[in-house]
C-alpha cells in the first residue's frame, strides 16, 4: 500500500480519481508518458486496493477508494499521536 | 511546544519526530539510561510500562511489559544495536510473549533515537521504520491505541511543565 503511494504520478492519479471517476484514457492524456506507463501506475494503485476499475464499453473507468486511502494516512497519524504523547511525557519529566 | 517537526515517509514507512527539550543532552540521555524514568514515558498513563531488564549497551536486550486498565499485560523487547553515549542509540523494538520471549511472528520496528545540544537544551530526533505496511498496521493494532488520549496527555504534560516553580 505504501509502495503504491510512493510515486508522484501515482499520487497525482489517485488525487484525480478520488475526486471522481476518470477513464484511463483521460488520465493518460494528463501526463507526459505513454498510455502503457499510466496504465501500469493505475494497476499498482488497483493492486494496493486504493483504486477500483470498471469497464464501460471500450473504456476502463477508474475511481479512488476513499476508505483505503484514509487508512494509510490514519496509520501514520496514529503513530504520530503515540509519539506526541511520549514527547509530552518526556517534557513533563524533564522540566 | 516540544514537538517541532513531524515527517511521515510513506514510501519508507518511516516516522520522524523532532522535539526540543529544555534540558541538556546528558539529562535526556539519563532518562533512557534509567529504566525507572524510561517506563514513565514509554507507555501511556493508562498502559503503564514496566521495564524488567534494561541496559543501554550494544548487544543488550531490554524487556518490558505494558499493563492495560483491565490488568492484561502486553510484553515487548528492545534489541539494542548501537550506542553512542550520549548522542545516539539504535534498537529493534518487537513484541514478546507473556514470559518476555521475543515473538518471531510479530513485526519489529527499527528505531534511532538521536540527541543534539541546542542553545536552550536538546533537540531529539526519533526515527521509527517498519518493514511493511502490514507491520505498521499490526503495531498500531497491538496496544498503541493511544491516539484519542494524546490530546489529554499533551495538556497534562503542558500543565506539569508550566506548574513548576520558575
Amino acid at each position: 500500500m505504501f509502495h503504491a503511494l510512493s510515486d508522484r504520478t501515482r499520487r497525482d492519479i489517485l488525487r484525480r480519481v478520488l475526486a471522481g471517476e476518470h477513464s484511463v484514457t483521460a488520465l493518460a492524456a494528463r501526463y507526459q508518458m505513454s498510455f502503457a506507463a499510466v496504465q501500469k501506475h493505475v494497476a499498482v494503485l488497483e493492486r494496493a486496493g486504493l483504486l477500483t476499475k470498471r469497464r464501460s464499453g471500450r473504456e476502463q473507468l477508474a475511481s479512488g477508494d476513499v476508505q483505503a486511502v484514509r487508512s494509510v494516512a490514519s496509520m501514520l497519524d496514529e503513530l504520530e499521536a503515540v509519539w506526541r504523547g511520549r514527547v509530552a511525557r518526556i517534557d513533563a519529566l524533564l522540566t | 511546544m516540544p514537538v517541532t517537526d513531524i515527517t511521515k515517509d510513506a514510501e519508507r514507512r518511516t516516522l520522524v519526530i523532532t522535539a526540543e527539550f529544555a534540558a541538556p543532552v546528558e539529562r535526556v540521555w539519563a532518562l533512557y539510561d534509567d529504566p525507572r524514568q524510561l517506563e514513565q514515558v514509554w507507555g501511556p498513563p493508562e498502559y503503564p510500562a514496566t521495564f524488567v531488564d534494561h541496559l543501554l549497551s550494544a548487544g543488550s536486550r531490554s524487556t518490558y511489559f505494558m499493563t492495560s486498565p483491565e490488568g492484561e499485560r502486553f510484553a515487548g523487547y528492545w534489541d539494542i544495536t548501537g550506542v553512542e553515549r550520549p548522542v545516539r542509540f539504535t534498537f529493534r523494538d518487537g513484541f514478546a510473549t507473556a514470559d518476555l520471549t521475543p515473538d518471531p511472528n510479530l513485526p519489529v520496528s527499527e528505531n534511532e533515537f538521536a540527541f543534539a545540544p541546542t542553545p536552550t537544551g536538546t533537540r531529539a530526533v526519533y526515527t521509527s521504520t517498519f518493514g511493511s505496511a502490514e507491520a505498521l498496521e499490526k503495531v498500531l493494532e497491538m496496544g498503541m491505541e493511544e491516539g484519542a488520549r494524546t490530546a489529554i496527555d499533551q495538556i497534562d504534560g503542558f500543565l506539569a511543565g508550566s506548574a513548576r516553580p520558575v
